[in-house]
């Protein structure tokens, strides 16, 4: 079990030799570390204030019923009760959060409890808030909710025909649907020698289910009507665009505060609603209140991944093994509400070839409610649904057709030569080299030696399988897109915010507006304004976390969606050119000379040329400060800079669903070996790599360290971890007894390469990262359908989740999945 | 009830109820936030602390369980300021991102080097076994465990 860290053979995309000066690209050491290991972050659970009351959520155990009655009486009585919230309540105090889709889910009416209905179990009905959260759970336990039980739907596909239907306002469980057609299919389909069709494929849901689970402290000032919310939502630009109007207040009502926080992975973006309630209690109960959610209300009612299932898969193939394109039918599971959605379907267009050269694409997408949890944009969001079909197509294709599987993908891969590159739904790719990063992936698995390998797990009673998984993971979103799906929402483009100033002691400090849950923007902050303005990271100083209070966020502030090194850092770079460009104007007017005259280094401005006529920082920041009589008076500057990074995104052309839906795309090429018992269908990953390109990279260990976690969490999905129901709509995987994620037992060996192919749109030529596309799922399923059949033969994995007892059942009756292949050849 | 422990040297007494776990107890009856909780059941380990010479999960052990004992946690780690081998060696190797495992982490590998001075990777992995990370894949802690003991 080792970790090999390689350096490729072949000259980086950025040449050798081409070192960059100073700090952007070293490992220095993490700024967040020193506090983090002493068990001194803060995260919003450690945040405490005299007489807080503790927060329990009464939930629905059913999976969809109608309210008769809440009786909190009983609850009341208790002692040490300090007072509850019902769903009553909540539809007079507030309005509904407002829906992004089109009718029918425009209609759908979300509080921030349950009103009328539960839709899923573990709605919350009701909420009680207690001296101790021990009490509040007993109270909750007093309140008596009188339910009707309802027939329910847990099936994408039934929920379509409507028999059940969730949220009578919308008349129908259909939240968006949609057809996206780009090329020519039809002739696509005609200039086809082989047309490969596959009934159905289905994306499992899961989610990346972060440690600390969600939660906050809520403080509201009678005085000024104003709420401070310490909690760990990831995107509280948009957390307040929902909630303000909910409560009927002006955005600047709401303050959003973190430091420290366990992990996100988009399942903190959509905390609305509790964290509504929790305003609510706040102000009703004057007093601050404080929710910490419990595991397994993460696991049963904050947020999972999207499920699709893919429908009547029909792929045009050539001769000699190009792909022509794809037509699909998506049904997209968002459970009970749809929250983020319907951006998910959407968002899947930033790939929408993949890493191919498809030119023809057709897909009739359609996202559906039914009575389970939530959906929230988990890591890979939406693209990795996508991807992982578009990796099941190739090698679902290569297989029934006796292609090689590397030499299909080199064959059909967009080349290095041909970035930028514009997908047939008008995306630009920036730049990258597949076939270079599966070369890389090969080496690193001993892809040569595959044959003697299968031999030897042969010998010992093993099926051995190889799997490749090759993922975009697309980042710095153009808002754009979701005018594709509902042409009167006003959001466009993309932004975010940096301050840096240099104050009277000579101190560079410096805000974000990105909410960091593990991502160390801290660090890469300062090696960017260090490298800028001739100093050092450790003379800078950057504020830990987020707060809405500081001036430095804009309305896509947060840390979500594969941006922080083009958004985040383009900001920072931003403000950092600015104040060097005013420190140099005041030393210049103290010198009496030009600003072009003066350089920064060594924490000075100086004197080209003159390193006599020097001012330290300190001196800087003490005469623009608090020494600046005599001054000239048109020395217009404040070394107070603020600037927001917009990146260069126009409006897509809404009738053609066609546009540049975001700014990077980071390669994940991912290759797997893996042995099974076929008497059991248990497997054991034997070799892993992973090769990834994200363009320049500020950090390569913290890059490194996104590449294994992402693997990790895509090694989960595709062996363990998925959220079951029984038909009762209960969730049989509620907590980490019965969801299953890796442990460091689990883990296989990990082997890593990159390159850096330099994005040609970006501040610092670097990509978003860190999602990853779940290339370890396809490298698994890959891997799978590799070891379990040969051409032609043995069963199809069509699941992205694949425990092993649904390996000894795709042995015991491989016919069962075969037929949901059919080739016809021309 | 009325508890007496001892954390990391410094003695404290409380008066506790006798349903409430020893992991709330240190965050909220004695302000020792650096041990976390990250499940309802016993799996993820972030609460792992050290009770009188055993690693164990202090989510699973009652307040008046530990009346009398002598209890580490990841607050006890550093002396004077100055972080131990085993923490520097994490921040070294990048065995950390958001840090919530960490903690936990911490104190699971520090009785595992206690116990075994020179682990194996194996012995590494099962010693931390116990402790779920989200962020890592576990790649880099084992790393930076294996320089600590070296």
């Amino acid at each position: 079990m080792t970790e090999t860290t390689v350096t490729p053979e072949r000259p980086l995309v950025v040449e050798e030799g081409e070192t960059r000066p100073g700090f952007i690209g070293q490992n220095i050491p993490r700024k967040e570390d020193k506090r983090l290991v002493q068990g001194e972050g803060v995260f919003f659970d450690d945040i405490k204030r005299h007489e807080m009351g503790f927060v329990h959520f009464v939930r629905s155990p059913y999976a969809h019923a109608r309210i008769k009655t809440v009786d909190v009486a009983k609850a009341l009585e208790l002692d040490g009760v300090y007072g509850t919230l019902t769903g009553d309540e909540v539809a007079i105090l507030t309005d509904p959060f407002f829906e992004l889709s089109t009718p029918p889910g425009a209609h759908i009416k979300d509080y921030a409890l349950a009103v009328g209905k539960v839709r899923h179990v573990g709605d919350p009905v009701a909420a009680v808030v207690a001296r101790t959260r021990e009490l509040a759970r007993d109270a909750a336990e007093l309140v008596e909710v009188d339910y009707e039980p309802l027939p329910l739907v847990l099936d994408g596909e039934q929920a379509l025909a409507d028999e059940v239907v969730l949220h009578d306002d919308a008349g129908s469980n259909t939240v968006w649907s949609g057809t996206f057609d780009w090329g020519d299919f039809e002739g696509a389909m005609a200039e086809a020698d082989h047309v490969v069709k596959i009934e159905r494929l289905h994306f499992d849901r899961f989610s990346s289910t972060p440690l600390e689970c969600s939660g906050c402290l809520v403080e509201y000032n009678r005085g000024t009507g104003q709420w401070t919310i310490y909690g760990n939502h990831q995107m509280p630009g948009v957390g307040a665009i929902w909630m303000a109007p909910a409560l009927r207040v002006g955005l600047d009502k709401l303050r959003f505060v973190s430091q420290d926080i366990g992990g996100g992975f988009g399942n903190k973006i959509t905390l609305h609603p509790q964290f509504t309630a929790c305003c609510l209690l706040a102000r009703k109960l004057n007093r601050p209140v404080q929710w910490t959610e419990w595991r397994t209300d993460q696991h049963t009612a904050n947020t999972h991944g999207n499920e699709r299932t893919f429908l009547d898969v029909t792929v045009p193939v050539k001769a000699d093994g190009t792909m022509l394109g794809f037509s699909v039918k998506a049904i997209d599971d968002c459970g009970a509400f749809p929250r983020y959605e319907p951006l998910g379907c959407i968002i899947w267009a930033q790939v929408t070839p993949g890493c191919y050269r498809w030119r023809n694409v057709r897909v009739d997408f359609t996202q559906v409610c039914t009575n389970k949890s939530p959906v929230a944009p988990n890591r890979g969001y939406s693209r990795m649904q996508h991807l992982w079909l578009t990796e099941r197509i190739v090698d679902i294709v290569a297989s029934e057709l006796g292609l090689d599987p590397v030499e299909v993908r080199k064959k059909n891969y967009v080349k290095h030569e041909e970035f930028p590159y514009e997908t047939p739904n008008g995306c630009i790719y920036d730049s990258g080299d597949y076939a270079r990063c599966l070369d890389i992936a090969l080496d690193l698995i001993g892809y040569d030696s595959l044959e003697e390998r299968r031999r030897d797990a042969e010998s010992r009673g093993k099926l051995f399988g190889i799997g490749i998984g090759s993922t975009l993971d697309s980042g710095t979103n153009n808002f754009g897109q979701s005018m594709i799906l509902n042409p009167d929402l006003q959001f466009s483009g993309n932004n975010e915010v940096a301050t840096v100033k240099l104050d009277i002691f000579g101190e560079v400090v410096v805000t974000l507006g990105t909410v960091p849950q593990g991502q160390g923007h801290e660090t890469t902050a300062s090696q960017v304004v260090a490298e800028i303005l001739g100093c050092t990271p450790d003379d800078v100083t950057v504020r830990a976390g987020h707060d809405s209070y500081w001036n430095s966020h804009a309305g896509f502030s947060g840390t979500y969606a594969s941006q922080f090194a083009v958004t985040g850092l383009g900001a920072v770079k931003g403000a950092a050119d600015k104040l060097a460009g005013e420190m140099k104007q005041l030393a210049a007017a103290v010198f009496g000379a030009t600003p072009d005259d003066i350089e920064l280094a060594e924490g000075q401005a100086r004197i080209k040329g003159n390193p006599e006529a020097a001012l330290p920082f300190m001196a800087l920041g003490a005469i623009l400060n608090a020494n600046n009589a005599g001054l000239p008076e048109d020395l217009d500057i404040t070394l107070n800079v603020r600037y927001v990074y917009r990146p260069p995104f126009q409006k897509p052309d809404l009738d053609r669903k066609y546009g540049n839906l975001t700014l990077t795309y980071a390669t994940q090429i991912h290759a797997c070996a893996l042995e099974v018992d076929p008497e059991t269908g248990v497997y054991e990953i034997v070799d892993y790599a992973a090769v990834d390109d994200c363009g320049n990279r500020i950090h390569p260990q913290i890059v490194e360290g996104q590449v294994h976690g992402a693997t990790a969490q895509a090694l989960g999905a595709a062996t363990h971890e998925i959220f079951t129901y029984d038909e009762e709509g209960n969730l049989l995987t509620p907590n980490f007894y019965d969801y299953h994620v890796p442990h460091a037992l689990d883990m296989p060996p990990m082997k890593n390469g990159f390159i850096e192919s330099e994005s040609p749109f970006t501040p610092l030529g670097a990509k978003g990262m860190g999602e990853g596309g779940g290339a370890g799922i396809h490298a698994v399923c890959a891997a799978l359908q590799n070891a379990l059949g040969r051409r032609g033969e043995g069963p199809i994995v069509w699941r992205s989740c694949n425990p092993y007892h649904r390996v000894w059942e795709m042995l015991q009756q491989p016919e069962q999945t075969r037929r949901l292949v059919e080739v016809e050849s021309r | 009830m009325d508890v007496e422990v001892t954390v990391n040297g410094e003695a404290y007494e409380r008066d506790v109820e006798p349903r409430k776990l020893l992991i709330h107890f240190l965050r909220d009856d004695l302000d020792l936030t650096g041990s976390h909780i990250g499940c309802d059941t016993g799996n993820c380990g972030a609460c792992s602390v050290i009770v009188d010479g055993v690693l164990l999960k202090s989510c699973m052990m009652l307040a008046v369980q530990a009346d009398g004992a002598k209890i580490e946690t990841v607050e006890g780690l550093a002396q004077d300021g100055e972080l131990n081998g085993l923490q520097q060696a994490f921040s070294d190797h990048h065995a950390l991102q958001c840090g919530y495992c960490t903690p936990g982490m911490l104190m699971s590998a520090t009785a595992l080097l206690r116990a075994n001075p020179r682990p194996s990777e194996d012995d590494i992995r099962k010693g931390i076994q116990g402790n779920l990370c989200r962020c890592t894949g576990y790649v880099n802690i084992v790393d930076a465990i294996k320089a600590a003991a070296e």
